[in-house]
Parts: C-alpha cells; sequence; structure tokens
C-alpha cells in the first residue's frame, strides 16, 4: 500500500489523531503523550496572564516538532474569537486557528452561524481554519463556502467521554463534504476513535479521554493505535452486511457425506 | 495613575513602558501576547510602548486546552 498520509491545511501528517493539552493532572507528562499517541497536531488554549501567582507554561512541554493548534475557547460570538485569533498568531506559533465559538455554557454546544463567520474572515486573513462545530449538514457547507481547512464535527458534548453520539450525521458529513472530517470532542474510548476512522471520518481529535485515564500515556498509545487500525480498516474496504448467517466454511465435503 | 490590567484595577508609577510593567510582575515577556486598548502590542515594541492612565492592558498566554 502507499503511503497513507493525513493532508491538512497544506500539510502532510502520519498520524490521524490530534491531541489536546487540556486537564492533565501534570503537563510534563504531555511529551510522552505526544511520542506514545505518534501525534503530531496539538492544540492549546489563550487565557489571561494570572498576575498574583506564577504558573507553569504549558509551551515547555510541547515537543518542537508539532503542529500547533490554538483554539478560541472562550469566545462567544464570531468577533470574539477572531480576537483571539489574531492574538494567538501575534505569539509567533504559526497561523493555524480551531475556531469555537460556545455561548452555552451546560452542554458547550457551538454557534455554527457564528463559526462560519468567524472562518471565513480569519481564512480571507491567511489563516488556516478549523471549526469545531455541530454536525450539521447545512453548517459543513458554508464552512466550506467561507474556507474552511477542515470540519470538526462533535461526537458528543466536550470532555463527556460519550463517543459517537452523532455518528448518523457525522456519516453524512463524511458522504457529502469534500474537506477533511475530523471527529472533535466526546471521544471518549479508542473503539470509538476506531469507529470514527472505520467509517472514514480523516482524523479524531482526543484530549479529555487521554488527560483523564489514569495512564495517560498508555491511553495515548491506545489512541494512536485504534486510530491507525480505524483508517486501515476504512481503507481496505469492510465487506457487505447480511441478516442471515453466511458460511465462512465449505458447505460440502463433510466427513459424514457418502 | 491607574490602568486596568487583565480586567483589574492596578495602580503603577507614571512613565511605565509596556515591558517594564511585566517584569515588575515578574512575567517572561517572550511568553506573552499583549492587547493594549484591544490593539495588539508586537513584542518588540513592549519597551517603548508607554502606559497611559486609563489603558486597558490584556496579557495573555498559551495554556492547556483542546
Amino acid at each position: 500500500m502507499s503511503e497513507d498520509l493525513f493532508e491538512l491545511g497544506g500539510h502532510k501528517f502520519n498520524s490521524r489523531l490530534l491531541v489536546g493539552t487540556g486537564k492533565y493532572a501534570d503537563d510534563s507528562v504531555i511529551p510522552e503523550v505526544c511520542e506514545a499517541s505518534g501525534s503530531q497536531i496539538i492544540t492549546v488554549a489563550l487565557r489571561r496572564v494570572d498576575l498574583e501567582s506564577t504558573t507553569g507554561n504549558v509551551m515547555d512541554f510541547i515537543p518542537k516538532h508539532m503542529q500547533f493548534l490554538p483554539n478560541t475557547s472562550g469566545a462567544r460570538t464570531a468577533e470574539e474569537a477572531v480576537r483571539i485569533a489574531r492574538l494567538a498568531k501575534a505569539m509567533g506559533c504559526g497561523d493555524w486557528i480551531k475556531i469555537e465559538v460556545i455561548s452555552d455554557n451546560k452542554y458547550l454546544l457551538p454557534d455554527g452561524y457564528e463559526t462560519a463567520k468567524a472562518t471565513e474572515i480569519l481564512a480571507k486573513e491567511g489563516f488556516i481554519v478549523l471549526p469545531y462545530v455541530n454536525a450539521d449538514l447545512y453548517v459543513a457547507r458554508s464552512l466550506v463556502d467561507a474556507g474552511a481547512a477542515a470540519v470538526m464535527p462533535l461526537g458528543a458534548p466536550i470532555g463527556s467521554n460519550r463517543g459517537l453520539q452523532t455518528k448518523e450525521m457525522v456519516r453524512i458529513l463524511i458522504d457529502e463534504i469534500a474537506l477533511p472530517i475530523v471527529v472533535d470532542a466526546g471521544i471518549g474510548r479508542p473503539s470509538e476513535a476506531c469507529e470514527a476512522m472505520e467509517m472514514g471520518a480523516d482524523a479524531c481529535l482526543v484530549n479529555t479521554a487521554i488527560a483523564t485515564a489514569n495512564n495517560p500515556i498508555l491511553m495515548a498509545k491506545a489512541f494512536g493505535q485504534a486510530v491507525k487500525a480505524g483508517r486501515e480498516a476504512y481503507l481496505s474496504g469492510p465487506g457487505a452486511k447480511h441478516c442471515h448467517a453466511s458460511a465462512s466454511s465449505p458447505l460440502t465435503g463433510f466427513l459424514s457425506e457418502d | 495613575m491607574i490602568i486596568i490590567v487583565n480586567g483589574k484595577e492596578t495602580e503603577i508609577n507614571d512613565e511605565m513602558t509596556v515591558l517594564a510593567l511585566l517584569n515588575l510582575k515578574q512575567i517572561a515577556s517572550e511568553t506573552v501576547v499583549v492587547e493594549l486598548n484591544k490593539e495588539i502590542i508586537p513584542s518588540d515594541t513592549f519597551d517603548n510602548t508607554m502606559l497611559n492612565d486609563g489603558d486597558h492592558l490584556e496579557v495573555l498566554r498559551f495554556v492547556g486546552g483542546g
């Protein structure tokens, strides 16, 4: 099989697993998580510095080879997302941005309309825009028109570890949208990431499931393997499903036959 | 004079630059991005950007996130 590279934002990656940096009990585990997972793309957030205390800098733990992907979490409108994206770029860490526009605090569901507005503005400014959205065909189409580099539908609410609850809607996006589909949020188990990849998703973004595992490094490895397995299963073309049994062994030539 | 730093009223000396304020707060300037009155301040101008009474300053950095 020829090399199966993941093309995103004009770059090519060997890994189809994106990882986050939130919720780790100790950020010093992040380099080992990156290595164990094989991931090459990593997300971070932007926040006010606590002027009253000196806290550790997450940047110290991100391996240099990783593609850096800041998010706009905390933004409630397109305007705020654009502001955060420009601030992130001013840090000199590249022009990739994951758009999150959320004003619902209970389920953290993204606002597709505001997300599309922010995507259009930032894509025109030259950002590689990766928008986090509901698994909605019309929103996804608006993101294509707005110049997104991928569409990132949620599997379940952020941090819920509830898996691929939006499976049938994600399947429609995979079928209809020409951009890479990256399942983002909600994936709690490697089997769920594997299932998304088997369906034909181009990649998965996982944070909470790895960061909150008892052994994040081992879980990162498991996710890396699961995403790879799912991708290879998709590429191999799974056989058809049937309602009735279909013998795997020949139905002739039994010992009891005369 | 009083400026608003990350949403909080902060008293500083007159004639203070952005870089001097960061140094005062023991913040490594290369680890942050700064917005003054909603305009991004390039890091190479921290040392010659003067703060004025009533300014709104935002000092941000990357943190863990998904």
